[in-house]
């Protein structure tokens, strides 16, 4: 199934939509979803998924998350339509996110990752590439051409958001470091700070995380190396400093805090393939009809919700783009 | 007076049996009111991003926990003597089967959209209970706990007489079976369900000893009343 992606006006989402405009059009809507309650029954106030910003949330969070610096960047076509995918708010983007390291629940990465470290910041480089070293982010990823990209980004557990990602094509700085010929993929391992990481103890994964792409994967330039979200610095629970943004695959697929890249000819062992095998693949592709061992993947549930009532797009809805890298491959058995 | 007969004395007034029916209907009211603030964005917060998710996850806790507390009176019983308990047992039962209810038409309601015949994803449920192991333990969960909250009154223990107790020990298959289902459900970190799995073991211990104990008792008696 290949599925048309809308691309919107060359202006990033930031602009045309600056966060008190976002908030106060859903003060709006709360408003008349909450006309819409006197006059429909109450079930219809459900699906106005009327959601200002919630400010106990902001609260809870870390006190340095308010103040990350700015990141300039330009528009990309690859942005979604805020028509069909509204960007979601900056709270529910930092505050419900899977990061083990972190602990397990939705909200330890907002509770516990206060504390993380990202200065300085180096990221080892080997394996199969002509430029292998020690590399600062600013030395892997040109701040001065930072593209804002606004992704659907969709949960093996079924759930999906919408990000407005600042950052490059991960081919920028792959190419930077000449790969080899003979190197068919690349390995990216997370960071492990023992003394910041209280999950590191209590998740129940092997650490450090370890994921991985095929070449041609990470060298299509959908594939996202990310450095900021909502016109800023990324945050800790988000993955801060560094990290892969893959929006056509799971999100346990784009590793976050990345310390290592590494080009190789074999299939890297990635953390939730080795963990459960039975469940979780190497490709991992979004895939409405290979469901998961435990859960359909037909459909999934945009937060914030209460119905799980939105299909799921093959590819994530980015099969235009993506879907020749899997030509002839059985994706049941590679799943 | 003994401790333990002041305590039982305690658990045999009314004011006992009302408190532990707060106890029950509270944390649940408190649960209804944040999903109430959700659902009409008075605090669209106020159980995260995924309302049903949280919701789905505490009922489900909160029916396994009632079931584990229904499951103690008895051993509580024969080892401290609190032979009030028995009044709250029946009770304890019928709540957590109330938020297993909870739990199943979560799941039905928001996540196969059965607010209507016409939306419900039939299909989508046929294969979760039939294909789906974590799904369908957690179903045969259920439906025990309504066979045994249907049979739970007055006249059906009358009814069934022996039998009644028979059936009602498959509590602890309910029990077992929601356990797994609970384990089941995480995707890596699975020390809260073995939490609750080493309570469960302990309190099927404690049956095991207590029928070990009246077997071996029932034997001896009659010796006993030979050789006085």
């Amino acid at each position: 199934m290949i599925l048309k992606i809308k691309t919107s006006a060359d202006v990033p989402s930031s602009e045309i939509t600056p966060e008190w405009v976002y908030r106060s059009r859903r003060d709006f809507l709360k408003t008349a979803a909450a006309g819409a309650v006197g006059v429909a029954a109450g079930g219809r106030a459900l699906l106005a998924k009327a959601k200002p910003v919630p400010l106990s949330l902001l609260a809870r969070a870390p006190l340095t998350q308010g103040a990350l610096a700015p990141l300039s960047a330009r528009p990309s076509a690859y942005t979604t339509d805020p028509k069909v995918d509204p960007v979601n708010s900056y709270e529910e983007l930092t505050t419900y996110n899977n990061f083990y390291e972190f602990g397990t629940r939705k909200n330890d990465p907002a509770r516990n990752s206060g504390a993380f470290k990202t200065t300085p910041w180096t990221v080892k480089v080997d394996g199969l590439c002509a430029k292998p070293g020690n590399y600062g982010i600013e030395d892997l990823v040109d701040f001065n051409q930072l593209e804002e990209r606004v992704y659907r980004h969709r949960c093996v557990e079924a759930w999906s958001y919408v990000v407005p990602w600042i950052g490059a094509s991960l081919s920028q700085t792959l190419k930077k470091l000449e790969p080899q010929p003979g190197a068919k993929f690349v390995e990216f391992t997370t960071a492990v700070h023992p003394a910041e990481m209280p999950g590191l103890r209590t998740a129940g994964l092997q650490f450090p995380y370890i994921e991985g792409l095929r070449m041609d994967e990470a060298m299509h330039p959908l594939t996202m190396m990310v450095v900021g979200l909502y016109g800023k610095v990324l945050p800790n629970p988000n993955g801060a400093p560094l990290r892969v943004h893959i929006p056509w695959k799971y999100g346990f697929k784009s590793g976050k805090s990345i310390v290592r890249i590494r080009f190789t000819d074999k299939q890297p062992a990635n953390t939730w393939a080795v963990q459960t095998p039975n469940e979780y693949g190497f490709y991992a592709n979004v895939n409405p009809t290979v469901d998961h061992p435990r859960w359909s993947q037909a459909r999934e549930s945009r937060l914030p919700r209460f119905f799980k009532d939105r299909p799921t797009l093959m590819f994530n809805g980015y099969g235009e783009q993506v879907a020749s890298l899997y030509a002839g491959m059985d994706l049941r058995k590679y799943y | 007076m003994s401790l333990s007969s002041a305590v039982d004395r305690v658990l045999r007034t009314r004011a006992f049996y009302w408190t532990a029916f707060l106890a029950c209907l509270l944390p649940g009211l408190v649960l209804a009111w944040k999903f109430g603030q959700a659902a009409t964005g008075a605090t669209p917060d106020a159980l995260g991003p995924d309302p049903v998710k949280e919701t789905l996850h505490t009922t489900g806790r909160y029916a396994l926990t009632l079931l584990l507390v229904a499951l103690t009176v008895t051993p509580a019983r024969r080892f401290l003597g609190l032979n009030g308990l028995q009044r709250v047992r029946r009770m304890f039962g019928l709540w957590s089967f109330t938020y297993a209810v909870l739990h199943v038409s979560t799941y039905l309601v928001f996540d196969q959209l059965c607010y209507s015949p016409r939306t419900c994803q039939w299909h989508d449920i046929w294969v979760d209970f039939t294909k789906r192991q974590f799904t369908f333990v957690g179903l045969l969960a259920f439906t025990i706990l309504l066979a045994l909250a249907l049979t739970s009154t007055n006249g059906w223990i009358r009814r069934l007489g022996k039998r009644w107790q028979t059936i009602h020990r498959f509590v602890y298959v309910a029990a077992a079976a929601a356990v797994v289902h609970f384990i089941w459900g995480q995707k890596s970190d699975i020390r809260l369900p073995l939490e609750y799995a080493a309570v469960l073991a302990l309190l099927f211990g404690a049956r095991l000893y207590l029928s070990w104990q009246k077997r071996t008792r029932g034997l001896a008696r009659p010796r006993e009343r030979a050789c006085p």
